[in-house]
């Protein structure tokens, strides 16, 4: 038992419009350099949520629509590969999927325009954070948290903690770490790359990983 | 058990337990909601679940209904198809009946001091008697995309004074000063129109309109309107079925008091003439519990508008867990995922395309089909709409922060 629970929060999510529209690459790289982070998290991490039914789900809106709208199969498929995990944070994510995207329309310079209606749509997310009364004081109680809680309180934990809110590590494997002293279980939970699982995937990979004492 | 715990089955304790969380951060506060109407309509709808549901988890919620004359309703109708994108002239006397409706129901309204909703443009005055003009929202359920610009301008001097503003689709939303929140339309699992049936009642439907429950149904369901193309939903199920057997049925409203739907009706009854597999069907809009039971009866779901608002027969359609095919326009890219959650095509060929691969490849369908249910599972129920009501109030008290902590 450690004198330091871990709180499972929740992150509840409202969309808001930027009006900042894109019809083709070009516009959608313009958007993407001057952007608030938060647009950029809400653009690579609400599929996991919103979709959370989809196995494999889409990995961020832009690969989405560069195949889905542009039929850019070959830039949808480098957008899509880009290792959300590997960057500590959004502004390198940013930098990442932009760098991408110029490499593309260096290369190429006939623009390919989203058919009416299909326009890449910029949005912004306010998200709200609150507990969901569930706290853990031993690995037994985590466990049980863990298989309790809702799919968005996963993904609050592994993925914003991380890139928004600064501590460059997931909440779980910090606490497993630190209060749990189990090091090779924190270790492997960083080794996971999350977004390659639904939510309630990694929730049974996750439970998976915990031993069970 | 209580109103809320109805809803467990569809979206789980967990998100209702979430929902009561935020309640109680924000137990209390007064919410006032304001429209036109408390029959009859999207928005009434809504209203009458919601409220109550708003109530429940301890906010104290009131619910209040502009009045007006005919005059004001003529002028808040041609307002209404303006901003839908139709020609409009408003003059000075239509402003004088807007003013003067405005200034009774300002004399007759207990206005809450804390946050208000107003629905739409015919209570848009009521902002002039608010005391938190801050924490005012305007709901607006129109397809303001390509509004008439008179429409527009008779409008936002009012909306400029909101707080905020909340569109249905990102597409709607317009060059005002204020935040602009996207909170999409949604739909009650428990009503009628969504409600689960017996296989046995879905049957007995399906027959009593002379469909064959045992042959393969292709089924629009939609008011009769060009906008919704049903002659290019014959023309696709034509194509279709010189190698597929199937029936198509085209199910929907809208004729009676609309002369041109009455024209649309009969051009479908006309190209439809002697062919026993295509069933046009007028139903009154009453009919919910028979529209739940023929999409039920369906094997796949066509919605091949020309335009479309939010387009909430997709949501039922997908709700159904039936395949979807349907246009990429208005709101329903928000719900269909192309070969993810439906299909979204763009042409009378490719609607007939995705109809034969969707019949021939029945494992793919139900793919889809289950994926687009728990789509509307998660995003296009009605507890989702009203989780996002209160995140509105906690955001509003927040403004221009984007990571809220609440405890």
């Amino acid at each position: 038992m450690t004198a330091h629970p871990f709180e499972f929060r929740t992150r509840l999510t409202l969309t808001k419009a930027t009006r900042l529209v894109a019809g083709d690459l070009a516009e959608l790289v313009h958007h993407l350099r001057a952007v608030p982070l938060s647009v950029v998290f809400h653009h690579t991490h609400h599929f996991l949520v919103q979709h959370q039914e989809l196995s494999p789900e889409p990995p961020n809106d832009f690969a989405h629509w560069v195949t889905a709208a542009l039929q850019e199969d070959h830039l949808g498929e480098r957008l899509a590969a880009v290792d959300t995990i590997r960057f500590a944070n959004l502004t390198l994510l940013r930098q990442r999927l932009v760098e991408i995207l110029e490499a593309h329309l260096e290369a190429e310079h006939r623009l390919r325009a989203a058919p009416a209606g299909e326009e890449f749509h910029f949005k912004d997310a306010v998200s709200v954070v609150l507990p969901t009364g569930h706290s853990a004081t031993t690995l037994a109680e985590f466990r049980q948290a863990l298989g309790a809680v809702g799919a968005p309180s996963i993904a609050y934990h592994l993925f914003e903690a991380r890139l928004r809110i600064g501590g460059e590590d997931n909440d779980f494997s910090r606490w497993i770490e630190r209060e749990m002293g189990l090091r090779e279980v924190a270790v492997a939970i960083r080794a996971l790359d999350p977004y390659t699982h639904t939510l309630e995937g990694l929730r049974r990979v996750l439970l998976g990983l915990l031993p069970l004492r | 058990m209580t109103a809320l715990d109805a809803y467990v089955p569809f979206v789980g304790q967990t998100t209702i337990d979430e929902l009561r969380a935020l309640g109680d951060r924000l137990r209390g506060r007064v919410i006032q909601h304001v429209n036109s109407t408390a029959v009859g309509g999207g928005v009434a709808e809504i209203l009458h679940r919601l409220v109550p549901l708003t109530r429940e988890l301890g906010l104290d919620t009131r619910w209040d209904v502009v009045r007006g004359g005919e005059a004001f309703f003529a002028l808040t109708k041609r307002l209404h198809n303006g901003l839908h994108g139709g020609p409009g002239t408003f003059g000075e006397g239509d402003h004088a009946v807007f003013r003067e409706t405005t200034d009774e129901n300002l004399a007759l309204l207990e206005l809450g001091d804390d946050v208000v909703f107003i629905h739409d443009p015919q209570p848009l005055g009521l902002i002039e008697g608010l005391r938190h003009p801050s924490r005012s929202v305007w709901r607006c359920h129109i397809d303001v995309s390509a509004p008439d610009p008179q429409a527009w301008e008779f409008i936002r001097p009012w909306v400029e004074r909101f707080g905020a503003a909340i569109f249905s689709a990102p597409q709607f939303a317009r060059d005002l000063r204020m935040d602009q929140f996207l909170v999409a339309p949604s739909i009650d699992p428990l009503s009628d129109k969504n409600r689960d049936l017996e296989p046995e009642v879905v049957r007995e439907t399906a027959i009593r309109y002379g469909l064959d429950p045992s042959r393969p149904i292709v089924t629009q369901i939609s008011r009769f309107d060009r906008l919704k193309d049903p002659l290019g939903v014959i023309e696709a199920f034509r194509s279709v079925r010189r190698y597929n057997d199937c029936q198509l049925l085209l199910a929907g409203g809208g004729a009676n008091d609309d002369p041109e739907g009455h024209q649309v009706l009969a051009e479908c009854r006309e190209r439809a003439a002697g062919d026993p597999d295509i069933h046009v069907l007028e139903l009154p809009p009453t009919a919910n519990l028979e529209i739940n039971a023929l999409q039920r009866a369906s094997t796949v779901i066509v919605q091949k508008s020309l335009r479309e608002g939010f387009g909430l027969t997709v949501t039922e359609a997908l709700w159904k867990g039936k395949p979807v095919i349907a246009t990429a326009t208005g709101g329903i890219p928000l719900q269909i995922a192309h070969k993810y959650s439906g299909i979204l095509t763009h042409s009378v060929e490719g609607t007939a395309y995705w109809l034969k691969q969707l019949l021939n490849a029945p494992d793919y369908a139900r793919w889809l089909a289950t994926n687009g249910r728990e789509h509307v599972r998660h995003n296009f129920l009605l507890i989702r709409h009203l989780r996002e009501y209160l995140l509105l109030v906690v955001a509003l008290d927040h403004p221009g922060e984007t990571l809220i902590r609440l405890g």
